[in-house]
């Protein structure tokens, strides 16, 4: 499939239809999907209605918006009004939202067509696709593999050609670690620059919602239309979102770029070497690599899996049975409840709401949450501090380049660990971008990963674009 | 940090409303463990006069003007109750007043 | 029944108050009472995945305007969850001020003198409405019940305050000082019986001059100021009676029971409560620059305290029933009404009769025009109507508006003029000689005879004072 930019601009301009485009999408959905399983739900009525409406609009001569026809992908924790939104739990089966996304609002304002919901790990608790209620997705790239998570369904979607772009969320890395290992583009934005509002929360003081795209011309363009304040999302940024397109061709000349120890440390030798090409290639674009340590980073794994498991007791409390979703019949409230909640949610989702409830319970909260975020004060000063030195930090996105299905799904540390160049953009609210960038010994795509300070997404996407141009073929 | 017993581990589910049979009790206490011990690392650092971090940047005072918006259609939501009775969401027995 | 003289009462009470605000504290739905079921509801409100909370300003002014009128330090704030498990609440955690709330140590002067000092003032939202189906209609024996969530997410102030009542009159006085108070605000309507201001009572008992505090029993949900005074009452009674028989308090929530006047304890959950506080990561901090606070606090109204002392000094020498009336008048917002008469030249004590008795009595009492009223009772003054007749405009006045003056005309209650009066008391001399002879010798009952006489043959437009000037004027 074509890139997201030449859709739109062959829409626009007549050259082709929403209409064609979005056909051919749903062909390539019923082609190849059975074996991916990228998806829980696909509207090919949704779809073709809003393509119908695209091409009414060229007709009309109307602008049809700067996403027009560009089939979408969106991760089925994203809410859509009659549309299934399950979040991948047996807890939220069957349910259809009354009301639609801020984002995805937006991207149909943009002309864009939601081709349907993709997968994930149940409520996006996972870093494998594996914890979905509802079976694994599969890599793109080698069946037997997992495409990472929790926002698998729509990094191999995207991966596989089924779709031009896909949403995602990110958490700790559910958008950066499955696009690193389907090898294609994922953006974590910063914190507040795209409204929550209708993303079935996780984490909040984390989540995140961005992009996933096969260029990262497409990811801007796709960025450019979520973005911006949402007076219905308390933590939206008040300012204008920048413009990402007219930047893409800033290159990296003059630019300093700090080579973080923490973020390629205890990753696999390929990745590590694919992390130090990509400083090359920098390098050969102008910039100036330097070797940076960043100790305070490797205290995100633990702050992490304490913050974010604490909000996640709190947020997935209201499923309770009474007003959506399950509910298993008991004789009282409680016994409903916990009959409702014990049915209807997954291992590993249990295990986040037990760890979260108890770091937050009575007596520990000091030593657990309250410590957590004292140690998210550090990350973010020394994320300052190191950004006095370097304009941009480089590392790697995943440990690995994708794993086999149920190689750590006994072991949910060794799955955790799959995140530990992620989290800490999301403790420090800031930016980080993964391109692919060439292949691992086992010839599986390899991402590596782009941080920037808040509000720099500018300047995060041109290093992007270098990369993306020096990538070995 | 703290070693976490099968009985924490048993009221934390209560607490969450979860109910777990004697295997899920032992191995969520193990695993359970596992992270809280992994979290050992955080004792490393000194706190000492470190803020705690709710909100990765610290804006203030968002606020919305007090003027009413259209409600959801009632049928609709409704539609996705698991019980209902007349307009209303229909629970089982309610033991105990709200605390 | 009163308490052992042995003994005392410590009390403090905790006020749900919910503000009038046009919409919910977090949604942009209206914040109406006795709409149809769940029609006043959105994502937010209702919990939906993925929904958010927006702060609604003016719940925050409307605060800041408790805090400031109840003497608080206005400070800077936040939100927190306060989770457990109930239907009423759509998200299972509550959104409130925990650790930072908005208004600290402030204090509340009651009309006795008294102070009771306010621990905090904070900001939280109300939870949905259930009702409970099955033979009981209450909780207990209940088959199911029914939920509501119009109600969820109204804005509540929760005002707290120190354990420094001592008397269940001083626990009614202050749920009503605070009433008036919130009422004068604009905060509330004040309606107990419909909820919108909710009372819990902390009562605990013990000896005389003990400095440690007894165990304390609350008592939730007191709708009515009746309610506050007895229940706080009868629970202190029944904790002396408890520790004299050499029982002791248990610490519980408890039930007033109107009908048998007494507090039932409630069937509390087994488990035991942990709320696992932490901040809301959904809301950011709260935190109202000075010119925000002063310009709530210079949009404030004259408070009911300050009004009572207006009022006395309308009066020469308040008699302790002038003072209670004072009191009412207050605490009703109908004290406009007599400063408007009095500045028309009414005489304060008329003023304040009529108004407290008469004018109080009426439904619609703070509808009427306050110059019309002060038009009627300066015709009172002037003896142009007698009592009887300017109760009665007064009334029709309520019922259907329009002049004083015309309506006393439409009523014929025309003052009788001198020269009739004369001609009739003449008559009345004829034909009564005997007791206008023990009259005539000083029997001063003998006037109400006469007077009686005068007001049957006018029925009752004549002034009474008029002839009693003119009996004596001929005796
Ligand atoms: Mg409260
Ligand atoms: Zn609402």
């Amino acid at each position: 499939m074509t890139s997201a930019v030449q859709i739109a601009s062959e829409v626009r301009s007549g050259q082709c239809t929403a209409r064609s485009v979005t056909e051919a999408a749903l062909s390539e959905v019923a082609a190849s999907d059975g074996a991916l399983h990228a998806f829980l739900h696909v509207d090919a009525d949704g779809a073709l209605a809003a393509a119908d409406r695209v091409d009414a609009m060229v007709e009309r001569g109307e602008d049809p918006g700067p996403l027009a026809g560009v089939p979408v992908a969106l991760k089925d924790n994203l809410c859509t009004r009659g549309v299934p939104t399950t979040a991948a739990s047996r807890i939220l089966e069957g349910w259809e939202p009354p009301y639609t996304a801020t984002v995805v609002d937006r991207l149909g304002t943009a002309g864009a067509i939601a081709i349907g919901k993709t997968n994930l790990d149940e409520f996006a608790m996972g870093s494998s696709t594996e914890n979905s209620a509802f079976g694994p997705t599969r890599n793109p790239h080698d069946h037997t593999r997992v495409p990472g998570g929790s926002s698998g369904g729509s990094a191999a979607a995207v991966a596989a050609g089924m779709v031009a772009l896909g949403l995602g969320s990110d958490t700790g890395g559910s958008i950066r670690q499955p696009a690193a290992l389907c090898g294609v583009v994922g953006v974590k934005p910063t914190y507040g620059a795209v409204s929550r509002y209708g993303l079935i929360a996780f984490a909040s003081s984390l989540d995140q919602i961005g992009p996933i795209a096969r260029t990262v011309a497409d990811a801007a363009l796709c960025l450019e239309v979520i973005a911006g304040h949402d007076p219905m999302d308390s933590t939206s940024l008040r300012e204008p979102a920048p413009s990402l397109t007219a930047s893409l061709a800033d290159g990296v000349d003059g630019r300093t770029v700090g080579l973080v120890r923490e973020l390629v440390d205890g990753a696999a030798p390929d990745v590590v070497g694919r992390v130090r090409d990509a400083a090359e290639a920098l390098e050969r674009a102008g910039a100036r690599v330097i070797e940076l340590s960043v100790p305070e980073l490797r205290l995100g794994l633990s702050a992490y899996y304490l913050i974010a498991p604490a909000e996640a007791s709190s947020n997935l409390a209201r499923y309770d049975g009474v007003r959506y979703g399950l509910r298993v019949p008991a004789d009282d409230i409680t016994a409903m409840n916990v009959a409702t909640r014990t049915a209807g949610f997954g291992d590993e989702v249990k295990r986040r709401i037990m760890l979260g409830t108890y770091a937050l319970s009575a007596g520990y909260y000091d030593a657990y949450y309250g410590r957590a975020q004292r140690v998210r004060t550090l990350m973010i000063r020394a994320f300052a501090a190191a950004y006095e030195q370097a304009d941009l930090l480089l590392g790697a996105t995943a440990p690995t380049t994708a794993f086999e299905l149920g190689a750590k799904t006994t072991d949910p540390m060794a799955m955790y660990l799959s995140d530990v160049f992620t989290i800490p953009s999301n403790l420090s609210g800031e930016v980080a971008v993964t391109v692919p960038f060439g292949a691992g010994d086992d010839g599986l795509p390899i991402g590596v990963q782009v941080l920037g300070p808040a509000r720099s997404e500018p300047r995060v996407f041109a290093a992007a674009a270098v990369l993306e141009s020096g990538a070995p073929q | 940090m703290t070693a976490l017993s099968r009985d924490d581990v048993a009221h934390v589910a209560a607490l969450a409303r979860l109910s777990l049979s004697d295997e899920e009790l032992d191995r969520y206490t193990g695993q359970l463990q596992a992270v809280l011990d992994h979290a050992a690392d955080l004792e490393a650092f000194d706190l000492e006069g470190t803020p705690a971090t709710a909100h990765p940047f610290a804006d203030r005072n968002v606020v919305r003007e007090d003027t009413p918006v259209a409600c959801l259609d009632r049928d609709e939501v409704l539609a996705c109750a698991p019980d209902e009775e007349d307009h209303r969401f229909s629970v089982p027995r309610i033991i105990g007043e709200a605390p | 029944m009163t308490l052992p003289n042995d003994y005392e009462m410590v009390v403090g009470l905790e006020v749900h108050t919910e503000l009038r605000t046009a919409t919910k504290l977090f949604c942009g739905c209206p914040n109406s009472f006795g709409e149809e079921p769940n029609t006043s509801i959105c994502p937010v409100c209702l919990g939906l995945p993925g929904s958010l909370p927006v702060l609604n300003s003016h719940a925050v002014e409307l605060a800041m305007a408790i805090g400031a009128a109840l003497g608080c330090e206005i400070r800077p704030s936040s939100f927190h969850r306060k989770n457990y498990f109930y239907p009423d609440m759509p998200k299972d955690y509550q959104i409130s001020q925990y650790d930072e709330p908005i208004n600290v140590n402030g204090a509340l002067e009651l009309p006795d003198g008294s102070t009771v000092r306010i621990e905090r003032a904070h900001i939280e939202e109300d939870t949905g409405k259930t009702t409970h189906l099955g033979e009981s209609g209450r909780i207990h024996g209940a088959d199911r019940s029914l939920v509501d969530y119009n109600r969820a997410g109204v804005p509540l102030v929760e005002i707290v305050s120190a354990p420094d009542i001592t008397s269940a009159a001083q626990a009614r006085a202050y749920a009503a000082e605070l009433r008036s108070i919130l009422v004068a605000t604009g905060a509330s309507d004040g309606r107990m019986e419909e909820g919108s201001m909710r009372v819990d009572a902390n009562v605990s008992v013990r000896r005389v001059g003990d400095a440690t505090l007894g165990t304390r029993c609350e008592i939730k949900n007191l709708n009515s100021l009746r309610s506050v005074q007895r229940a706080v009452e009868h629970e202190a009674i029944r904790q002396v009676a408890l520790v004299t028989d050499g029982g002791r308090v248990v610490q519980e929530t408890r039930h007033w029971d109107e009908g048998a006047s007494k507090t039932v304890t409630m069937r509390s959950k087994e488990e035991a409560y942990d709320y696992r506080y932490f901040p809301e990561p959904d809301l950011l901090p709260l935190a109202p620059d000075d010119e925000w606070r002063d310009r709530v606090i210079a949009s404030l109204p004259v408070l009911p305290a300050v009004r009572r002392v207006a009022l006395l000094e309308l009066l020469d020498e308040p008699t302790p029933s002038q003072r209670d009336q004072v009191l009412s008048v207050v605490e009703l917002g109908l004290d406009g009404y007599v400063t408007t008469a009095v500045a028309r030249g009414v005489a304060g004590a008329l003023a304040l009769a009529r108004v407290a008795n008469e004018l109080a009595a009426l439904e619609n009492a703070t509808s009427l025009d306050p110059d019309k009223v002060a038009g009627l009772l300066s015709m009172e003054q002037a003896g142009e109507l007698p009592a009887t007749q300017a109760k009665a405009v007064l009334a029709q006045l309520a019922a259907h508006g329009g002049d004083p003056k015309e309506i006393a005309a439409a009523m014929g209650f025309e003052r009788l003029d001198d020269s009739a009066l004369t001609q009739l008391v003449d008559g009345l001399i004829a034909a009564h000689p005997d007791e206008w002879g023990r009259y005539a010798e000083g029997d001063d009952k003998l006037a109400q005879f006469f007077v009686g006489q005068v007001m049957k043959l006018t029925k009752g437009q004549a002034d009474g004072k008029a002839v009693i000037a003119e009996l004596s004027r001929r005796r």
